[in-house]
């Protein structure tokens, strides 16, 4: 319904996840890294919003919360790598 | 009233990227780990926050972005807790121009 | 009574993800709901009554805007510092001390914490420290960054929680 948002929108988002991935890259220790790819999660939630506003999919908000359910665990689960002690705790 | 409706969802919507490319800003300059943490955690968690209200007012009141907020507002915050613990456990330095670090100096 | 609440807030949720009032769909809900209750209940929820008193969901329902603004606070202040040219901060780990109890209510202070001006929970110990990374580092006294830090968010955290 919504189609006269632009596709231009989702420009600063774009500019986010390449901010995200040179972090990424260059990211001195691994904790930063995993920072960057915990950032990256939320703003693919971000992503789905903005489909879900300027195509007539609405199904791209429930991928949004899913992937925002998968991006906590998978934060919790590279802390948890971090810490050094194994998964099995 | 649809109109005016439309015109506040884009303005939080503008307001929302803006803030994501903030955090992200930050994410790159900010010298170490706990401070990049604390602007990307932040930023990025509220601009998403503001983007997902913006996609409620645009795409006629979808009940739906409102329980993704709910669940990022609680998550998030939860997932830079733990980063932050890990880091710090697993002996990540602050910057060096760090004035105090209390948790080190209760450790030893 | 725990199971009670966790089957209410598990098929709220379902409604609000599929809404529709089609009936094969609303069935499968409450069935998947009651089982979800059933299993998780006692591990879920701590105090059930709490759920149905007036004056929690009113604080409750202060507390929002009062964490919506300190939120956007913490926003345009990360926002001022991230673009100022000279970087003006001036980290640390300082050390906090909470009376609250409560589990539940720990875990919303440090949630709150991590996402107002300038700070970030890093450790939380069982007597009660709370140890917070603060961007700009005004006070080394513990009760001086108690007062300035969370004192706010205590008050109305232990009406709701406690």
């Amino acid at each position: 319904m919504m189609t006269d948002i632009p596709l231009i929108f989702s420009l600063p988002l774009i500019i986010s996840c390449f901010l995200c991935l040179y972090r990424v890259f260059r990211g001195p220790t691994p904790a930063d890294r995993i920072v960057a790819v915990d950032i990256l999660g939320i703003l693919v939630v971000g992503f789905c919003a903005l489909f879900t506003i300027y195509t007539p999919r609405k199904f791209f908000m429930d991928i949004g919360i899913a992937w925002a359910v998968l991006g906590f665990i998978g934060a919790l689960a590279l802390a948890k790598y971090l810490e050094g002690k194994g998964f099995d705790e | 009233m649809s109109e005016i409706v439309a015109v506040i969802g884009k303005i939080f919507l503008i307001v929302g990227l803006a803030f994501d490319l903030l955090g992200c800003i930050g994410l790159v300059r900010l010298p170490d780990v706990y401070n990049r943490l604390q602007a990307s955690t932040k930023c990025v968690t509220l601009g998403t926050c503001f983007i997902l209200f913006g996609t409620f007012l645009l795409s006629g009141f979808l009940w739906k972005s409102i329980l993704a907020i709910v669940f990022i507002v609680m998550s998030s915050p939860t997932g830079a807790h733990a980063i932050a613990h890990a880091a710090h456990r697993s002996g990540i330095k602050l910057w060096e121009k760090s004035v105090v670090d209390k948790l080190k100096e209760d450790k030893k | 009574m725990k199971k009670l609440v966790l089957g209410i807030i598990s098929f709220l949720c379902w409604m609000v993800l599929t809404w529709t009032l089609y009936l094969p769909s609303l069935l499968v809900g409450l069935v998947v709901s009651m089982f979800i209750a059933l299993w998780f209940g006692d591990v879920f929820v701590e105090r059930a009554r709490n759920f149905f008193q007036i004056k929690r969901l009113a604080y409750l329902l202060y507390y929002i805007p009062l964490f919506t603004y300190y939120c956007l606070l913490a926003n345009f202040d990360v926002a001022y510092r991230v673009l100022h040219p000279a970087l003006p901060i001036e980290p640390g780990i300082v050390k906090v001390k909470t009376t609250l109890t409560n589990t539940t209510a720990k875990v919303a202070l440090a949630n709150s914490i991590t996402l107002t001006p300038g700070t970030l929970s890093v450790e939380m110990t069982d007597d009660g420290y709370l140890y917070v990374h603060w961007i700009k580092v005004r006070t080394r006294d513990v009760e001086e960054a108690t007062e300035m830090i969370i004192r706010k968010f205590e008050k109305v955290l232990k009406e709701i929680f406690e």
